[in-house]
């Protein structure tokens, strides 16, 4: 198998699948119980808030989640209840994950009214943009960081720096929050300026089911879900103990040498990248050509994605072909007869719809060898060449 | 053990004649089948009707939703059996009467009485009587209502007891499965074929599947879709095989050669022909097709010619005279509609020309055809084909 999906989910790290069985099996208890066997398993939740802390910048908790759709949820939701006295307005793009675009939508529905930032050619958006669109009317900013279909690097801080001034200026408490989870153990966020952080453990290498809502300590958020009081009273519900563990591990094993594998991985891809360009004719990347390393590399695509259309295919057909050689990536939109699920992505993005039909999305992870790449090449010249030689039908 | 009786009524296969216990001991199996889950349950026939028993453990509606999707019943009647006194009867009936009102909360009733045994010594009217009053005396919350009543009462006084029961539920009528040959069916994911297997089978015809796709072109998950369809199917039909073919050899060679307006048609001719080719391997008799007179462009009546033109195998088209809206009906009827309607692309909308040909010439197809070695092909395509067995 060769994996190129990393962006839908990545392969759990080996070390993260044996600590998860062996706290399964001894370190059971539940952290809210005043026993010792619940006392072990309290220190391996702090073990873990600690390995993803490191991560993360300082002066904020993290708030452990069922994942990002979740930790997205309570920024959203939490930070509307919060300030909903104190205005209507949020601010986001037109391209984020549905776990944001969704939400903002019901929120609409509530009454609040939502602005989206539209993005250029190259899929990002301008910080000046955001700046202008800020009102005292506004109360939220929702901004991702990676964009997970064609991995453009957003302004995140320089967004947070003018809703900070805003903030000043005007007496404003305008929230930011920042859907990190394609950002997050590949590149530093340590010196993000978001007040609310997003991120999934299963996008690096840890289990599913289990995410994270960084918080900075002069936000105080309403409760998201009550109950028993487990996450500083924020977000009750007994906590997924194993699948936490598995994310400190898996956050403290993405975070070594975080920038030389994104470089690595960069080698990878960009070798993929040029060689794909140069030996099949009519490919258009979607996204920046230009692969950056680091949140400051604004408009700049992260490497570990890679989004093109090879014009005259379907995008589709070319995955299930790639698919019987075993190798997995994913496409631009699901294409049917009946369903026109076309990315909102690609399409705010300004490409036609026959560009996004023929749209593959690469994703790769440190996993992700030249020598994989080689084959998945070889496959793709094939494949796109035999669905275009009965073009004249598409 | 204790069991609750149940009537089977048959529909035509009471109409039969000289075939009758043929088809009434087809129908026996085919009950005893889809009871068979249960243990110790019985089934047999007594003058005309069918005396289902089964342990009063399993609910009433499991026994009666497995007892009407077999094709041949006509109704399902939960029911109690009497001794032939009418003091029995009147109290048993009694009893009954206080189950319905605690299950459902009727306030009138009516008792219908039918005396097919004739020795019996008082008459149908004066049995409806004296049973209503009985069950009046007993359930005073109740009142006759002999026009609109909200749950009427029947008692049959037969030669060997006598029977109370409420309502009748009704089956799909039709014939005994496997009374009536064996059918292919071409099965895609949309709404019509699985509605056009379903009816052939309602007449006794044995099913098995010939399913195409275009893989890659088409996904795993299309494949899925018609398994989950053929699963419903075999609900009413039992374990069901599908043979599964890949067109996208055969698709590919017309795409180079033919004209693209008559891609479609060239390749429905292809179908049928492997399909015919699959039927004469298993037994089959005859090929079932979802057509639908003028749905869509390959199913015109000049297509239809010729399509039909490549087989010498009848080809039944159930669904040929139905309305689009009929077809969903009846495809929500028997519980495909929704898995149908799931947006995967099947092959026949692969290679969908943009103006594909209404009115085709059978000569002019022929002449397009003539350009691939069709035989080669079709034996290519039968050699290949994967067998998968549907269990309900």
């Amino acid at each position: 198998m060769i994996y190129l999906d990393n962006s839908a989910t990545t392969k759990q790290y080996d070390e993260v699948t044996e600590l998860i069985y062996k706290v399964s099996k001894e370190t059971f208890g539940n952290p809210s119980s005043l026993h010792a066997a619940g006392f072990e398993a309290a220190k391996m939740l702090k073990a873990a808030r600690g390995q993803l802390s490191a991560l993360l910048p300082s002066g904020g908790q993290v708030i452990f989640t069922s994942g990002g759709t979740e930790s997205d949820n309570m920024a959203l939701i939490s930070s509307a209840a919060k300030l909903k006295r104190r205005g209507k307005k949020i601010i986001t793009t037109a391209v984020e994950h549905p776990a944001v675009t969704e939400t903002c939508k019901r929120l609409k529905q509530d009454g609040f009214e939502i602005e989206y930032i539209p993005v250029g050619e190259n899929g990002c958006i301008s910080a000046y943009e955001v700046a202008e669109a800020l009102t005292e009317d506004t109360i939220l900013v929702s901004i991702m960081s990676v964009n997970n279909e064609t991995g453009a690097i957003f302004p995140v801080n320089d967004i947070a720096e003018s809703v900070k001034r805003y903030n000043k200026e005007h007496g404003t408490e305008i929230i930011f929050h920042t859907d990190a989870v394609q950002a997050f153990g590949k590149i530093d966020l340590t010196a993000c300026k978001a007040d609310l952080i997003s991120a999934s453990a299963h996008k690096f290498h840890g289990p599913k089911g289990v995410g994270l809502l960084f918080m900075k300590d002069s936000l105080k958020l309403p409760a998201f879900i009550t109950g028993g009081g487990q996450e500083s009273g924020l977000r009750s519900s007994t906590e997924n103990t194993t699948g936490i563990a598995g994310m400190g591990l898996a956050a403290e094993m993405s975070g070594r040498d975080m920038d030389a594998k994104i470089r690595a991985v960069s080698e990878v891809s960009e070798y993929f990248k040029n060689v794909i360009m140069g030996e099949i004719a009519d490919v258009r990347i979607n996204g920046s050509d230009e692969p950056g390393h680091s949140m400051s590399d604004v408009g700049k695509r992260l490497p570990t994605v890679l989004n093109l259309t090879f014009e005259g295919t379907r995008g589709e057909v070319l995955l299930h072909t790639l698919e019987q050689d075993g190798i997995y990536v994913s496409t631009g939109s699901a294409c049917s007869s009946n369903h026109p699920g076309e990315s909102p992505v690609l399409k705010a993005m300004g490409l036609t719809p026959k560009q996004i039909e023929g749209a593959l999305r690469f994703s790769f992870s440190e996993f992700n060898t030249r020598e994989e790449t080689d084959i998945v090449i070889d496959k793709v010249k094939t494949a796109v060449e035999r669905f275009r030689r009965l073009g004249s039908y598409q | 053990m204790k069991k609750n009786l149940y009537i089977v009524r048959c529909g035509e296969v009471a109409l039969k004649g000289m075939n009758k216990p043929h088809f009434e001991r087809v129908l026996l199996q085919r009950v005893k089948k889809a009871l068979e889950i249960y243990e110790e349950t019985e089934a047999m026939w007594v003058e005309g009707l069918m005396f289902v028993r089964v342990p009063a453990s399993v609910p009433e509606d499991e026994v009666i939703e497995r007892c009407v999707r077999v094709f041949g019943v006509a109704s399902v009647s939960p029911a109690v059996q009497a001794p032939k006194d009418i003091n029995e009867i009147g109290r048993m009936a009694a009893d009954f009467m206080q189950d319905v009102i605690k299950a459902d909360d009727i306030k009138t009733f009516k008792v219908k009485a039918k005396r097919a045994d004739k020795n019996f010594p008082i008459q149908s009217p004066e049995i409806a009587r004296q049973v209503g009053g009985m069950v009046l005396k007993e359930c005073k919350v109740l009142a006759v209502d002999v026009h609109r009543p909200d749950c009427t009462l029947n008692v049959d006084v037969r030669r060997e007891a006598a029977y109370i029961y409420r309502d009748k539920v009704k089956g799909f009528g039709g014939l005994p499965l496997g009374t009536n040959g064996k059918g292919f069916i071409l099965m895609s994911g949309g709404i019509d074929s699985p509605v056009a297997a379903f009816m052939m089978a309602k007449r006794g015809m044995s099913i098995e599947a010939v399913h195409f796709h275009s893989y890659p072109y088409t996904s795993q998950r299309a494949q899925e879709k018609v398994e989950d369809l053929v699963k419903v199917l075999a609900g009413y039909m039992g374990s069901v095989k599908m043979h599964v073919i890949n067109l996208l050899p055969i698709q590919e060679e017309i795409v180079k050669n033919c004209p693209e307006d008559e891609t479609t048609l060239l390749v429905r001719r292809f179908m049928m022909r492997i399909a015919e080719k699959i039927a004469e391997k298993n037994g089959g008799m005859m090929l079932i097709t979802g057509e639908d007179l003028g749905q869509v462009a390959s199913q015109t009546a000049e297509a239809l010619v010729v399509t039909d033109n490549v087989v010498s195998m009848p080809v039944m088209r159930p669904l040929i005279a139905m309305d689009k809206v009929d077809i969903m009906d009846k495809a929500r009827e028997i519980g495909t509609y929704d898995i149908s309607i799931q947006p995967y692309e099947d092959c026949c909308t692969v290679f969908l020309p943009k103006h594909p040909v209404t009115k085709p010439k059978l000569a002019k197809i022929e002449k397009s055809e003539s350009k691939l070695d069709v035989d080669e092909l079709v034996k290519a395509a039968v050699e290949s084909e994967e067998i998968i067995t549907i269990e309900p």
